[in-house]
């Protein structure tokens, strides 16, 4: 294993943040195939329930997601996917079970910098911002790096998602597809460990939703990243998920954890049919 | 589905007093529409709710799939036509929405509190650079309308009293009624209602469509407080604009005076002025600028709340908007008339 010198952010890992980061030389270790220095689950989920108020969305939900691995949360429309991972990045809080991300415990947003990025169904880029900006922004607030540095930065991550050229326009300009991988730049902005990535591919064209793919798979590959994407896209499922809980309308909790190829021949005829797309009635 | 009506007219005839087993024979029919093989579906499941055996056969094979393809061989789950709401249902739901606005206020009040205290422990937390554009936004840019709006109130007052006035050989104190109502009173409302409905309405847009776009969701997510940077910045922007524009439609309000003073009552420009200079006193001017001060607190939070209390895309945002306004009017006229009481108790 190789050690070498790096510029390295002593932005804040760990909740809560007290102060400002400031940059400083460091020497970082960086072990082949990614950060994955423990083998303790990334993330961990133990008898949670999600909803609001009276309203449950799904029950006794129990997974766990490793280190470096591509994790998908699947199931049909109006599932709780997309609450699912509010809850993971802490813009919900649980009633009911436990959440713990990173090591850290349930994630508290209001106590400073989270240990994951996150890209939102439809960018949520900010309109008032132009593409750099917006991927320079969490650099310029938790770092104390000269502008030229964190312009350079912000270059280099959209460069990483192909979108080399574009730091300049508004977000307004963009399709739909620049505009996920501008949202994908900016929650790699300050290297976090792990990315939460809400339907990726949808509303994509076949030859942009695999582009995405193909850049998560060497995200996740070359970075040691630990990717959770939410997602009905089975076609990007196979392609990149090492792994996959897919959560079940009916009976309002998890039917399937694990290796989505595996799980294509599921006994469970939901699991079965989700996978092969064939109704239950079928 | 053009003789729907007939054929649901001929076909509730014929089951109304239907009781026992009723058999549907489509045997005859060579096609039928959606439409009607849902009227069909909907009659059965009549019968059937009314413990009346019914079922639907000798259908060809194109009409049974349509039948199936209706649910026919299940039967449709049924539903609650949505009824209007009554009145009192109505004065009810309203009042708890009322108590439930209310509350959302004071909940982000305190949470505005506490990104208060937190920005004066940190103060490089807050998002200070965007301050200047907002006040050139909400200031600088409202200035003609100020001007024009104070100037036109200043002149209609003076116009108005100098009737009366003149009554009574009272001309030069329209110089003082003009200069202490506007002062005191008009000025720092006129201008407040003009910033609640240009700047107000902007910042519940603003932020409502930030809201419903997941961006203020991407924001917390970067470890950046919504509160700091996007309510404080507002917020400070308009406390330092608002007594400036209040102070700026004080004399432009005055200038509107003057003007019917010179042209409608044969004053002096120099006696009208030192006549106002004598009637207003620094303290008159002093508490409209309090005023302003607590206006623009009210409108920032008001607006800044409501955008956040945004759901459902751009129709929630319209309505936020709105209702940004409409309170803001409201704690508005409100706050002034607190003011105005609370002046006159301790005669100040």
């Amino acid at each position: 294993m190789m050690s070498i010198p790096v510029l390295k952010a002593t932005v804040p890992r760990a909740w809560p943040v007290t102060g400002r980061a400031r940059f400083v030389c460091a020497s970082r270790s960086v072990p082949r195939g990614g950060r994955a220095d423990s083998d303790k689950a990334m993330i961990e989920v133990k008898n949670l329930t999600i909803g609001w108020g009276d309203t449950i969305v799904q029950r006794d939900l129990n997974f766990a997601v490793k280190r470096g691995e591509v994790f998908g949360i699947l199931g049909g429309s109006g599932t709780g996917k997309t609450t699912l991972l509010r809850f993971l990045i802490g813009l919900e809080s649980p009633t009911k079970g436990e959440i713990d991300v990173a090591g850290r415990g349930p994630p508290n947003l209001e106590a400073g910098l989270p240990p994951f990025g996150v890209m939102f169904q439809a960018g949520a880029l900010f309109g008032s911002l132009t593409v750099g900006e917006n991927v320079s922004l969490p650099i310029e607030e938790w770092t104390s790096l000269p502008e030229d540095a964190i312009a350079a930065i912000a270059r280099a991550k959209l460069k990483l998602v192909g979108l080399d050229g574009a730091a300049n326009k508004f977000p307004a300009e963009l399709s739909g597809g620049m505009k996920k991988r501008a949202a994908i730049a900016r929650a790699l902005a300050l290297d976090p460990e792990l990315v939460f990535l809400d339907e990726p591919s949808a509303g994509l064209d076949p030859i942009m939703a695999a582009g995405l793919d193909e850049l998560i798979l060497t995200l996740s590959k070359t970075l040691g990243l630990t990717v959770v994407l939410v997602t009905h896209d089975l076609e990007s499922i196979f392609r990149i998920a090492n792994r996959i809980i897919m959560l079940d309308r009916e009976t309002q909790t998890s039917i399937a954890t694990g290796d989505p190829r595996e799980l294509r021949n599921s006994a469970d005829p939901r699991v079965y049919g989700f996978f092969n797309r064939k109704s239950r009635e079928d | 589905m053009h003789d729907a009506a007939v054929f649901l007219r001929e076909l509730r005839k014929e089951t109304n007093h239907a009781s026992g087993t009723v058999v549907f024979d489509l045997s005859n029919v060579k096609a039928a529409d959606g439409g009607v093989v849902a009227l069909l579906i909907d009659v059965r499941s009549n019968l059937t709710a009314r413990g009346v055996s019914a079922d639907i056969s000798g259908a060809n094979e194109r009409v049974e799939t349509i039948v199936n393809l209706y649910s026919g061989h299940k039967g449709l789950t049924e539903y609650q036509k949505r009824k209007p709401e009554g009145a009192v249902a109505q004065i009810g739901r309203t009042t708890l929405e009322v108590i439930e606005e209310a509350r959302a206020l004071l909940d982000f009040l305190g949470s505005m509190t506490l990104a208060g205290i937190a920005l004066v422990r940190n103060p490089r937390a807050g998002h200070w650079k965007e301050v200047g554009p907002l006040c050139e936004k909400t200031g600088a840019n409202a200035v003609p309308i100020v001007l024009l709006i104070n100037f036109l109130v200043g002149f209609v007052m003076a116009f108005q009293s100098a009737k009366q006035l003149k009554l009574f050989g009272a001309n030069i104190y329209v110089a003082d009624l003009v200069g202490i109502s506007l002062t005191r009173e008009i000025a720092p409302l006129m201008t407040a209602i003009i910033v609640c409905g240009r700047s107000g309405a902007a910042f519940a847009a603003e932020i409502g469509s930030m809201k419903v776009n997941e961006e203020i969701d991407a924001l917390r997510t970067l470890g950046i407080s919504p509160f700091g940077w996007l309510v404080v910045p507002r917020m400070v922007a308009l406390i330092l604009v608002v007594p400036i524009l209040t102070l700026i439609a004080d004399f432009v309000g005055i200038a509107g005076g003057l003007l019917v003073g010179v042209l409608n009552l044969d004053l002096s420009p120099r006696g009208y002025l030192i006549e106002t200079l004598t009637a207003v006193h620094g303290w008159d001017v002093v508490t409209g600028l309090l005023k302003g001060f607590v206006f623009s607190i009210a409108i920032a939070l008001v607006a800044c709340q409501q955008g956040f209390a945004a759901v459902g895309g751009a129709e929630g945002v319209g309505r936020r908007t709105t209702s940004s306004v409409v309170t803001s009017l409201f704690a508005l006229v409100v706050i002034d008339a607190l003011f105005t009481v609370f002046f006159r108790v301790l005669n100040l």
